[in-house]
């Protein structure tokens, strides 16, 4: 039964990583706009006579 | 992309408005003015339709086609640092508001400048908070020159200097976050851990395991305790150091008694302790206060931003003068500021001089002069004469309010209902500490976990919070409506103020009449055009009503004369100097020298004498405001005294008496120092006297009464002195404004009342030990929270009902 003491501490362990995971994701802003990115992504790349990149 | 047409109606193609007249008809698509038709050039020339492509015309109206000049001072090198995040050798990263984005067309629109301009490197949107961040080349192009571009498509971006403010808010709002992230990972992973606890004496294979697990509970527990509530624990030793008891003492006292029983127990192996429910009470009392907090945010965010400040100021555009409100000013306008009136954003003076009053500002009151391109600073008062100014920034808002709330307030001691809550919280909290003590002590002896149950429900159920919240959310709510109708009041203990009240004191003048609709005539001697233009010039400097209008009513003799020195005295006239020639304008006795007004008594006049001879007077004949008769009517209805104080003559004295079917309490020819010597001792007679003025020739008497509500009209009389600003149109709202302000003190009281039934009611379950901390953590936001839609729903109802909405 002795191996319910490493699971447990193994699966705290990952719950503390979900933990600063989510403290970085708030930290980074990532919670602070959830509309624009949801469509960005429905943006097309195709834009004709595009030259420039875009990439800084 | 076809033009969509709705009932055989037009409807622009870009903003998707009717086409009423003028339309404008471009590759095959219909657009309601030029303006949009613009627009779509500008983006079909750079291959940006797909615009039109996301949403259906997705525009805003575009109403400016021509900019002109109005962004060159983003060329300023100091101005624009102010905007820049960042900047090297090629790029800029700048972040501005644009007030304006409200779909995914404009996020794909706006994420693609570098199409409109190839010095664009890239841009990025934040939706929630309408922000645009672009990184741009600075040596292909310029702010001004993305500024004005966005602002011609059609997304003007709001330029406020003052954006760090914000960003520090942000950032507070966000350790609240961290906090309830780590309280709720704690929560959760210790009602795991404790699983086995649940069941009666544990299945627990062997006594280590026990120890493990409650100590890890032990060590899951120290994060919550010391980080996550420590702003309960700080907020009741600070507290305690006031000698003071705040509502975060029982709260805390709980938090600090289960977490200290709790270590006990694990450290001494004769318990499991109660961790889970000292951390579910910190992560469900946190999420509670957030959701204040948001409600609380949105509430004032309403009132400082959405609704604007009725004050007008005077444009000058080309030749014409318009009045237009604080919020259209835009850099770059020309404003005329009078005599004592505000300047409302940082100015460039255009005028020669200038003597500046910062009182407001600073507290000093030496007026400071100003010459010609001096910079002139928000919220200075100019002393006399009339000044040109350019204006520098757009008028801040929160700027103005923000001064107007910095100076103290008439009354020094705090408010009834602060006054009350502290008291009836000082009691509730020794009371809830008694009532906790004693369950702890009667349970203890039968079962020791439901004595510790039954003490921290019993703290943590009973909370004051109710009593402290209902008044600032009901209060900010109703300013709240206030300012959407163009009633604007200082802030909350107005609102307060204003329910007492029972006596209101009009003045007439500009109150009671209206300002700009008079017909005025002229006896005496015939005037030269060269005269009229004196006296054209010397009434245009001054904000008196009917200075006001006798300008208004000379429009046709306009100049720029300027005036060597010039001197008003409110309650008289005004005097001035040109080339030697001395003009004076006002009563008989600052003209004539007359000791008596007894050759005006019958109406309203002002006399004009230019090197001491009397040239004549001015009549001027009175309409008074549509709805008088009714709100004075309304006021007698609710008993409260009516006073009318003039600083005219009698001839309107028995039409007077008609509106307000009384023969006391109507004064006339009174000064501006007799009028607040009145109120004084109205008050002394035990009245609460408001006071409804003039902003300006008032300004003494605003202060003195209980409450001085300022009518703006068609000039900027906006005065630290008053505690409201209503708009000329909303007088009739005046009545409803006594009756909603006291009604908003029953909502409180019924409030308190709700919120003491709660208390009764969770005590009577908490002090018989069968609610577990945990629930009563649930259970107390949520009665928290349907006490605040209360007070939030029953004022916005109670406003509707009086029209206020």
């Amino acid at each position: 039964m002795k191996v319910i003491l490493i699971l447990i501490s193994a699966s705290l362990l990952v719950a503390i990583g979900f933990l600063i995971a989510f403290l970085w994701s708030v930290k980074t802003g990532q919670f602070d706009d959830d509309i624009s990115p949801a469509v960005r992504m429905l943006f097309d790349n195709e834009e004709p006579n595009q030259n420039n990149t875009t990439k800084s | 992309m076809q033009t969509t047409k709705i009932d055989h109606k037009l409807v622009c193609f870009h903003c998707g408005e009717d086409c009423v007249e003028d339309t404008v008809e471009y590759n095959e698509k219909h657009f309601c003015c030029p303006g949009c038709k613009l627009v779509y050039e500008i983006l079909n020339e750079n291959n940006l339709c797909n615009y039109y492509d996301l949403s259906d015309a997705p525009g805003a109206k575009q109403l400016q086609t021509v900019l002109g000049n109005r962004f060159a001072y983003l060329d300023n090198q100091a101005i624009s640092d102010k905007l820049i995040k960042f900047k090297d050798q090629q790029n800029t990263h700048i972040v501005m508001h644009i007030p304006n984005m409200h779909c995914s067309s404009c996020i794909w629109l706006l994420e693609h400048l570098q199409n409109l301009d190839a010095g664009v490197v890239n841009s990025r949107v934040e939706f929630i908070q309408k922000e645009i961040w672009i990184n741009f080349n600075h040596n292909q192009t310029s702010l001004r020159k993305i500024v004005e571009k966005l602002t011609l498509i059609g997304y003007e971006p709001e330029l406020n200097l003052d954006q760090i403010d914000k960003h520090k808010k942000v950032k507070k709002s966000k350790s609240r976050i961290y906090k309830i992230g780590v309280a709720g990972f704690a929560f959760g992973n210790i009602m795991l851990l404790s699983f086995p606890e649940y069941f009666a004496n544990g299945i627990y294979p062997g006594d280590d395991f026990r120890k493990f697990f409650s100590y890890l509970n032990l060590a899951l527990s120290l994060p919550v305790f010391f980080y996550s509530a420590n702003e309960f624990l700080l907020n009741s030793i600070k507290s305690f150091r006031q000698r003071t008891i705040n509502i975060d003492v029982p709260i805390a006292i709980g938090i600090v008694a289960m977490f200290v029983r709790s270590t006990y127990e694990v450290l001494s192996g004769t318990g499991a302790g109660y961790f889970d429910s000292m951390t579910g009470l910190v992560f469900f009392m946190l999420i509670g206060r957030n959701f204040q907090e948001k409600t609380f945010d949105w509430l004032s965010f309403e009132r400082d931003y959405k609704s604007y400040f009725p004050i007008a100021v005077t444009r000058l555009f080309g030749n014409k003068e318009e009045i237009v409100t604080v919020h259209e000013v835009q850099v770059n306008d020309q404003l005329l500021i009078r005599c004592n009136e505000i300047i409302p954003a940082d100015v460039i003076l255009l005028s020669d001089r200038a003597e500046i009053d910062y009182s407001f500002v600073s507290g000093e009151s030496t007026p400071v002069s100003v010459f010609k391109s001096d910079k002139i600073f928000a919220g200075g008062k100019l002393v006399n004469g009339i000044a040109n100014v350019l204006v520098l920034q757009p008028i801040s808002q929160s700027y103005l309010t923000q001064l107007w709330n910095q100076l103290p307030d008439k009354s020094s001691k705090s408010s009834k209902f602060q006054k009350m809550v502290s008291v009836i919280s000082r009691w509730f909290v020794i009371s809830t500490l008694v009532i906790a003590s004693i369950s702890f002590i009667y349970w203890y002896n039968i079962d020791v976990t439901r004595a510790v149950n039954a003490f921290t429900a019993v703290l943590v159920i009973a909370c004051a919070c109710a009593l402290a919240l209902s008044a600032p959310f009901t209060f900010g709510n109703m300013l709240r409506i206030f300012g959407k109708k163009g009633i604007y009041l200082r802030n909350a203990n107005v609102i307060e103020r204003i329910a007492d009240i029972n006596k209101v004191v009009f003045d007439k003048t500009g109150t009671l009449t209206i300002a700009d609709q008079h017909s005025i005539e002229f006896f005496g001697d015939e005037l030269s055009s060269q005269e009229l233009q004196l006296i054209y010039a010397i009434s245009a400097t001054s904000s008196h009503p009917l200075s006001r209008q006798l300008a208004a009513h000379l429009t046709s003799y306009k100049n720029k004369i300027s005036f060597n020195s010039i001197e008003e005295i409110p309650g008289y006239g005004i005097c001035g100097i040109k080339n030697g020639n001395e003009i004076r304008i006002g009563n008989s006795i600052f003209v004539a020298g007359s000791s008596d007004r007894t050759n005006e008594i019958n109406e309203t006049v002002a006399f004009v004498s230019i090197n001491g001879i009397i040239k004549g007077k001015y009549t001027f004949n009175n309409s008074y405001r549509a709805n008088v008769k009714d709100v004075f009517d309304d006021l007698k209805k609710h008993k409260i005294n009516l006073s009318i104080i003039s600083g005219d003559h009698e001839g309107e004295r028995n039409y007077l008496e008609q509106l307000t079917h009384q023969k006391n309490d109507l004064l006339f020819c009174m000064q501006p120092k007799d009028k607040l010597n009145y109120i004084k001792a109205q008050q002394d007679n035990g009245a609460k006297v408001m006071m409804v003025g003039d902003g300006l020739n008032d300004a003494g008497a605003l202060l003195q009464s209980n409450v001085g509500l300022a009518i703006s009209g068609d000039i900027n009389n906006f005065t630290p002195a008053c505690d409201g600003i209503i708009l000329g149109k909303n007088f009739d709202k005046i009545s409803s404004i006594i009756k909603y302000c006291k009604s908003g003190q029953r909502i409180i009281i019924i409030s308190f009342i709700i919120s003491l039934v709660y208390n009764a009611i969770g005590l009577y379950f908490a002090v018989q030990g069968t609610l577990s901390p945990v629930i009563a953590a649930i259970l107390m936001p949520i009665s928290t929270s349907s006490l605040v839609l209360y007070t939030v729903i029953a004022s916005s109802i109670k406003a509707r009902q009086l029209r206020l909405k």
